[in-house]
């Protein structure tokens, strides 16, 4: 078995490992029931997806052709942008109110003033210092 | 024509049909999508899409450079996604 069929069977190998995560995001983007929850499934198409389809195209450059190193770019800027803008689109989703906010915060006198605690009061604060 | 060759084409056809089904069912959810934050994480995945798509022609043409367009689809689909987001968040894009 020459270096050229095993590279040409991993390419057919990668491909299919590509798709299917791509098919299996598209699911999860149309079948979830909650906008935050749905911000889930779409990452599995951003990292393993599209990493393994560019795996295919540089496994079949080096088969086939002189080679290329040029589609880890493609990768490694889809790694550090997915996160950025997956946080932006949560932000919208709160901002929009989509998804369930969290509860408002008690009555506080305290937080952030000048006033000091009743559990505190008693404590002379004139000595300390 | 090899059998690992004849196998590699038929992994391409799967994967051009699997991906485009993919990018049909975001487009779903692009018209569904209740909410804005739907909208923008399905055009999102619908680069994403894209961008597979463009490698699967790549692969299947044997032509180098769909590289570079990838590349340019990828850095606009990112800075697409935020503008889009800075604008429902912020009314404004660039303050």
């Amino acid at each position: 078995m020459s270096a050229e069929i095993i590279g040409t069977y991993a390419v057919a190998v990668a491909l299919l490992i590509g798709s299917i995560f791509a098919l299996v995001g598209a699911i999860g983007l149309l079948r979830f029931n909650d906008s935050m929850i749905r911000l889930h499934a779409p990452t599995k198409v951003g990292t393993v997806g599209i990493g393994s389809l560019l795996l295919a195209s540089m496994i079949h450059a080096y088969t086939f052709g002189d080679g290329s190193m040029h589609e880890v770019l493609i990768m490694a800027f889809l790694f550090v942008t997915a996160p950025i803008s997956a946080n932006f689109i949560a932000k919208v989703n709160i901002h929009k109110r989509a998804c369930d906010t969290p509860p408002a915060p008690p009555r506080d006198e305290t937080w952030s003033t000048l006033n000091v605690p009743e559990a505190d009061r008693d404590i002379d604060t004139s000595k300390a210092g | 024509m090899s059998f690992a060759t004849e196998v590699m084409n038929a992994a391409l056809v799967i994967a051009f049909v699997t991906v485009a089904i993919a990018q049909a069912m975001s487009m779903l959810r692009l018209i569904l999508g209740p909410s804005t934050g739907d909208r923008i994480l399905a055009l999102d995945t619908m680069v994403v899409n894209a961008i597979g798509l463009i490698v699967l022609l790549g692969i299947a043409q044997g032509v180098r450079v769909y590289f570079e367009v990838s590349m340019i689809i990828a850095m606009l689909g990112f800075v697409s996604t935020v503008a889009y987001a800075r604008f429902v968040l912020r009314g404004d894009i660039i303050e």
